[in-house]
Parts: C-alpha cells; structure tokens; sequence
C-alpha cells in the first residue's frame, strides 16, 4: 500500500504575540500599555512629586525643568497627577472589563453550548441590556448609590456584557457544529472537557481582541465619567485632570492638551492593539512580497510527451476553441510565480462535447476558468493563447470579454445553489442577461424564459419564475441555471463539476436534459469533472489532466478501451463499478 | 452467535422550534450487524442513512424502538453508559476537514479517545504510533497539524482515532466521498485490510453504490427514512428488487461508453414505462 507522505518540513509558525509585535503598530501599542502598566505600579517611586500635595504659590506654573508637564489650579504636580491617575484609570477599567468578560463568556458559552431555556433567557436579556442607553443608567446608578467609579464601572461591565456574549454565542455554535466535536462525544469525553479542549481554544482570540476594543471604550467612558464630576475629585485621574484643565482652557491651554493626550493615546493603542492583532490572526501572507508582472515562474516541471490517439474524423472538423500552450500561475509568496498549469495545448470542434478529466490539483478548474476570463484572484496567465473562434481571448480586456461571455460562451457552475442570487427570483435572473445580450425587450425576454425553464423540465415555469432560490431543490437549481446558459444561444459551454453536487438519480436527469440540448442547438460542451461515468455517458472526446499537465487525449471510446498513459490506467483500474461484489460473510474465528 | 448491534423499528423524530414542524427522520428502521460484518447504508441525501448511523452513536434522538448492542439497551444510553460504549462504537466522518481539530496535533487528537481512560501519557504514545503505523502513515505524524495533510491523509488519522480503543463496530459516514479517484480506493483497501486484522464491524453509509458494493457483505437502501430493501451484497446490487434500487441502480454511469448507452436507454424504457 502506497502512502505518499511528503516529507514536509516541520516549520514552527511565530506566536501571534511575536508577529504582533513585529508589526509597527502593534510594538507602539503594546509597549504604550505595558509603560501605563509600569507607570501606576511604580507611582510612588517613579512620581516626582506627591499628587496631593498643593502648591499655592505655585499655581498654573508652565512646564519647566522641575515640572516637567507644570502644575495646576491648586499647583499640584500635573505629571505626578496623570502618573496616579494612569493607576486609577487602569484598575476601574479592569473591573468593568472583568464584569463583561466574566458574565459575557460564561453565558455565551452556557447558552452556546447547551442551548435550551438558557439560550433564550439569555438571548431575550441581552436584548433588553443592548436596548438600555448606556451612560443614562450609569448616571442614573450613581444618584441611587453614591457617586463611586468602581460601581459606575462594574454596571458599565454589565452593560457591556452583551458585546462578548454575542461574540462567545457565535462561536460556539460554529465549532459546535464541527464535526470534530462530534467525534469526541464518541469517543466519550465529557462537556468540560470539550469546551475546554475543543470550544476554549476557538473564542480566545476574537475574545482579546474584544477586549481591546472594549478597554478602549472603558478608558473613554470612565475619562468621561470623571470630567462630568461623577467620582471622587480628590483621587488623581485622567479625567479629573481633564475636567481641571477646561476650567483653565484660556489661561493655560497645556493643563487640557496633556490629560487629553495620555487619554486620547492610551485608547487609540488598545484599539490598534485588536486590529493588528485581527489581522495578524486573519492574514498569513501579510508582508510577503508581491508578485510584478513578468515575474519568474518558480515551479516548471519538464513537459511530458502527451499521448494523442489519432482521430482522423475528428481532425477534419472546424475549431471552435483552441487553446495553445496555456500556462496559468500564482504568485508564490516570494515575489514569484507558482504554475499550477503548465503549458497545455486543447481545442474543442464545434458541436463537440470535451471531457477534461483530472483529480483535485490537477488544473483543470484553472482551466476552464481561464477561458471564461474568470481566474480567481492573484491568477493569471502566464504564457500561451486561446482563441475563441478567431477572436484572441488571452490578454482580453474586460469590455472583449463582454461580447463573447454569456453570449457566446456560457458557464454552468458546480454548485447550483451558491450561483443564484439569493435577493432575485428566479425570472428576474433569466430574464436580464437576454435583455442585454440579445437586446430583446422584456416582454420577449420573459416569454422566453418561461419557455427554456419549461423545456428543462420545470413544473410549473410560470410559478418558478417569481420564486427565489431558497424556494427550490438543488437539482431545480441546476435545471435554473442550465435554461440560463443555454439562454442566449451560446457556441460553447463551459460546465464545471455540473452534477458532483446532485443526488445520482438527479444527476442522471440533469445529464440527460445537457446531451439533449447539446443535440438539439448544437452546441460545443466543455465538461470539467473526476467521474468516469459522466464522461461515458456525455463526452465525445477526452483529455485526462495531472498535475496541470494534459498526459493523454483522444476519442472516449478509445481512451476507455486502449488507455496508454499509466496515469489514465491507474484512473481507469481505481473504477470500483463493475467490480465483484465483497462476497459472503464468515464469521470471525473464536466467535460462533 | 454473533449478533453484535440490532436495531429495531427505529423512528428519529427532531422536534420543529417554535411554529415548525417536527421532523420525522426515520421511521420503523430494523436491521443487524454481526460481528466484523460489513453492512452498507446506501441512499440520496434526506433519506436518513447518516441519521440512522447518529441513532447507533447517541448523537440523534430516538424517538421510539431499540438499539441493542451485545443484547444491551444503548437507544437511551446515559452519559456514563455511552462513555463506556465509546471502547465499542467509533465513528469515521465524512468531511476529513471538520473532523479533525485544526488546532490540536495529530498526538493530541488521536490520544484524546484514550486520555477519557486515564491513559499514562507514555503509553498513549506508544499507542498513537501503533496507530499511525497501522493506517500507513509515519511516526512523525504525530508532530504535525491536521493542515498539513492531504484529504486522504487526513481520513487516515480519524481511522486511526476510531480504531484506537479496538471497538468492536466503527460507523463509517461516507467516509471515501470527499477523496479522489485513486485516493478512495487506497483508502477503501485499508478498510478492508483493517477488517480482516482486527474482526471489527462496519456500518459503512454512503450514497454510492458501486463502493457499498465492493465493501459489504450485506447492504440496506434507505428512502425517505424508511429501509425500502436489505439483505445479501451481491443481490442488492446487481438484481435489486425493489423500485427505487433499481432506479438508483441505472441512474448511477457505467464507466464504459458502450455499456452506458445500453444503461441509458433501459433506464428511459422503464422510466417511460413507469416500472422505476
């Protein structure tokens, strides 16, 4: 038995801390919050002067060599002020982020996980929290009991709640959802044991980067608090500073700048904190180098020998699609290009059903997505032609493209479902790409359109065309689109995977309506699929892909029974249909 | 007698939230399995067979008649009653991706079955390598991540979660459909390999004929949350009697031009004739 294991390289992804801190940005926040964090632990050995300690021959000093930020109304040092205050600032803020966290994650998982009368509860109070008007019910508290900034900040973490109960909720049901949490229940692990294994692991990081941004509203909210007078004004904080330096705003403009300052830092670094940390977690190719047109191709492996099965009738028809020496590339993430296909020669007749038949990774998706102008993004070609009856199509422009897409070249997709737009009914999906392409009016247009959903196979086409995607089946939704392609009467259709979403008696329907429409318009078909039995039952000729090479192509009949690539061989020897059946049971020996 | 697992007028019925419906998933579903059988489930998707194979691991309600496993009750196991069963029943799912723990390495996720059992770490690794050697994969495995695996790959490492407690029936959910052509049928070997080594039983779900076919011994064709035929491998098969298998039977491709013509147009005769 053959494995294939590479040997990969065991390479050890730098922490998220590391790439954080490597990022600019994300070094000044941290370091800001870790010097807040140092400043209002070391107060009394770091702070010049006591904050308390009034100066009344000293007042509304400007800064100098023995004040470094001057002092204020009743001469207190401002600096030694905002070093105390930090320490302040930072604890009240911690408490009502503790409140929020603590209700927050605890319910969202308890609601998230278990669900039941909980999850409602808990949905409905959320509900009614995020519904309150925030600093209202602080000011409100503080009347009823007593104007303290520890309980201010504990009700705005109940406040707050709501914003890590939603994040925790959503998550959990995502990961609960995972197969993998499944498998442990089988395997007889417990519930705490999988939140703690399993749950835990995938709310962490969006849960700090809340935090971020919720520490950053605290400090706000709590500067805010103070400079309306809510709190004790003798305790040193950002906030009191601030609400001292508006009196002052004309005499001393620097007693409002340096408060406003500390705040306006300290806030804008946590939130830096959570968007750098966001998109360190989000993006893994973040500071790699980009790609540049003509860049070397760094992955080109020897061309191999195509084995072509002569077919002479075949040969006399006219092209309609001919593909030369097409080569589509990536950027590798090193400032060049990774091919996925290398270099490969097709053409399609007119009239003509092409198979390309290949296994995941093999290029043949790129392929077909090629000739439709459609690579997903970064892709592109990186050598070769393809000439849609006469007309050049590699290096066209997005206005060429227009007069052969949809018209001339239609596309059938894999996944029915995802190809419908969910906020248009069916009719209004079919009806506007005739109105554009065979410049029809609507009227016309519609009439059509119940007739093409009427020919394949649609009951009721009139109802159809006013339903939306959500209101049909997966293989109505194929049929849909099907009538969409064929609708403007195209030369060539492109077919991705057209059936590997349907039910096989569905798919066996959906094969029978594509040759008949094939017959009856005489159009080419270019069918992308991994299924032999697709390819026997609809194609008139095959090219069998590998590793974005074409290793073999000629008619299907001799393809399937004179195979000469041990590639196609291997394909063919893998088909389990027709093969005997496993026989009968013996009981295993020791057990009667 | 060999009788390992028995289910017996099965309904799995989900209860609809607020204004929907329940939903009724299956409905009277009766079969067996023997010790090391395999049994295959085929039909479409909606026909209940991964429901059926959820009932027999406690992960779907039932609603009304029995699984016994061994001659015991497991319909309603408790919590404790099912984490013992866990030594016995092991699933393999489809979806190689989801089922394995992005996070976790392959040590972490194949050692988890045993760390429920209190396992010393030493000999939890030494298991976690006997398993790897025994779906073909390296030692070194063990290091890595479930990312750095190919699909095949990776359905080889929750073979070897199912198989670390050696039980005695692995539930296999479509577990060849999201692999490659070659992929599947190295894949499918192993199955059977691992079956005739160690005696363990399959309830093997697929909506794929030719792979249940080539796997069981006997096999059951579920519709619309009923088992509509069930019985020998071969006969299902390859001379089905019930309608809605030979419908299945000759929408399926034959991979062969000439064959497939013929199978095309004898599935249009009996359709036109109304007999599938």
């Amino acid at each position: 038995m053959s494995t294939n294991v590479t040997a990969t390289k065991k390479v050890k992804n730098p922490s998220i801390l590391f790439k954080v801190l490597r990022n600019p940005m994300g070094a000044f926040s941290i370091a800001w919050v870790l010097l807040l964090v140092v400043l209002s632990i070391f107060a009394p050995i770091i702070s010049p002067f006591d904050p308390n300690k009034t100066d009344i021959y000293n007042t509304l000093v400007a800064p100098n060599a023995e004040h470094w930020l001057g002092t204020d109304s009743a001469g207190r040092d401002v600096l030694a002020r905002l070093i105390y205050g930090s320490q302040f600032s930072l604890e009240t803020a911690s408490v009502g982020i503790a409140v929020a966290l603590f209700i927050g994650v605890i319910a969202g998982l308890i609601a998230g996980y278990f669900g039941g009368w909980f999850d409602t509860l808990s949905n409905w109070t959320t509900s009614l929290i995020m519904a309150l008007p925030g600093l209202v019910v602080i000011l409100a508290a503080a009347t009823v009991l007593g104007s303290s900034m520890w309980i201010a900040m504990a009700i705005f973490g109940v406040l707050l709640s709501p914003a890590y109960f939603r994040l925790v909720y959503v998550q959990v049901r995502a990961v609960k959802a995972e197969l993998f949490v499944d498998a442990a229940k089988v395997s007889g692990l417990g519930d705490f044991r999988i939140i703690s294994r399993h749950v835990l692991g995938a709310v962490r990081a969006p849960v700090i980067i809340q935090t971020g941004v919720i520490a950053s509203i605290a400090i706000a909210i709590q500067s805010g608090l103070l400079f309306l007078g809510l709190g004790d004004a003798k305790e040193p904080s950002w906030g009191s500073s601030l609400a001292d330096g508006f009196k002052k705003m004309y005499n001393m403009p620097t007693l409002l700048a340096f408060p406003s300052l500390v705040i306006a830092i300290t806030t804008l670094a946590l939130a830096i904190f959570a968007n750098t940390l966001r998109d360190e977690i989000e993006s893994v190719d973040k500071g790699r180098k980009k790609t540049k047109a003509g860049a070397a191709v760094s992955n080109a492996p020897a061309k191999v020998e195509v084995i072509v099965h002569a077919d002479v009738a075949r040969d006399a028809k006219p092209k309609l699609l001919d593909v030369k020496d097409l080569a589509i590339g990536y950027p590798d993430g090193n400032g060049g290009v990774k091919q996925v296909v290398h270099g490969i020669t097709l053409d399609i007749r007119k009239g003509e059903v092409m198979g390309l038949i290949g296994e995941s990774g093999s290029g043949k998706t790129q392929t077909a997505f090629s000739v439709l102008g459609l690579l997903p993004k970064g892709g592109r070609l990186v050598s070769g032609s393809i000439v849609f009856d006469g007309v050049q199509l590699s290096g066209a422009t997005a206005k060429d493209y227009d007069a052969v897409r949809g018209g001339r070249i239609a596309y059938i997709p894999q996944e029915p479902m995802s190809n419908l737009d969910p906020s248009f009914s069916i009719g209004t999906q079919l009806i506007e790409p005739m109105v554009k392409v065979l410049k029809i009016s609507k009227r016309e247009a519609r009439a059509r359109a119940v007739e093409l959903l009427e020919r394949v196979g649609i009951p009721n086409p009139a109802l159809t065309m006013k339903k939306f995607p959500h209101e049909i089946s997966g293989g109505q939704a194929q049929r849909v689109l099907i009538a969409g392609a064929v609708s403007c009467n195209p030369d060539l259709i492109i077919a991705d995977e057209p059936t590997t979403a349907l039910d096989v008696t569905v798919q066996a329907e959906v094969l029978d309506l594509l040759r008949d429409l094939q017959a009856e318009r005489h159009m080419a078909l270019l069918l992308v699929t991994h299924n032999f039995g697709v390819v026997a039952d609809l194609c008139d000729y095959l090219n069998v892909m590998k590793d974005g090479q074409i290793v073999e192509s000629g008619n299907v009949l001799e393809i399937f029974q004179n195979a000469k690539h041990p590639y196609t061989q291997s394909l063919l020897n893998s088909i389990l249909e027709g093969g005997p059946a496993r026989g009968a049971y013996v009981a295993p020996k020791g057990d009667n | 007698m060999s009788e390992l697992l028995r289910v017996t007028d099965v309904d799995v019925t989900y209860k609809g939230k607020g204004l929907k419906k329940d939903f009724k998933a299956l409905n009277g579903v009766s079969l067996d399995i023997r010790a090391g059988e395999c049994v295959g489930l085929v039909g479409e998707s909606g026909s209940g067979k991964t429901t059926l194979g959820r009932a027999v691991l406690g992960l779907a309600p039932v609603t009304a008649g029995s699984i016994t496993m061994e001659g015991k009750e497991i319909a309603h196991a408790s919590r404790s009653q099912r984490r013992e069963l866990a030594r016995d029943i092991q699933v393999v799912f489809q979806d190689p991706y989801s089922s394995l723990n992005p996070s976790m390495s392959i040590e972490q996720i194949l050692a988890e079955p045993m760390m429920v059992r209190a396992w010393t770490k030493n000999d939890a690794s030494i298991r976690v390598r006997e398993l790897l050697d025994s779906v073909g994969l390296p030692s070194d495995a063990a290091d890595r991540r479930p990312k750095e695996f190919s699909g095949g790959q990776r359905q080889r490492i929750a073979i070897a979660r199912a198989l670390a407690l050696d039980p005695k029936l692995i539930v296999c959910d479509e577990p060849v459909s999201a692999l490659d052509l070659t992929t599947q049928s190295r894949v499918l070997d192993l199955f059977l390999e691992i079956q005739q080594r160690t005696g363990v039983a399959y309830l093997f779900i697929s909506h794929d004929l030719a792979v249940v076919r080539h796997l069981s011994h006997r096999v059951a064709v579920m519709y619309k949350g009923e088992i509509v035929e069930w019985g020998d491998a071969e006969q299902v098969t390859s001379n089905p009697q019930h309608a809605y298998t030979k419908r299945l039977m000759m929408a399926a491709p034959v991979p062969n031009p000439v064959e497939q013509k013929v199978r095309r147009d004898e599935r249009r005769r009996l359709l036109d004739a109304g007999l599938i």
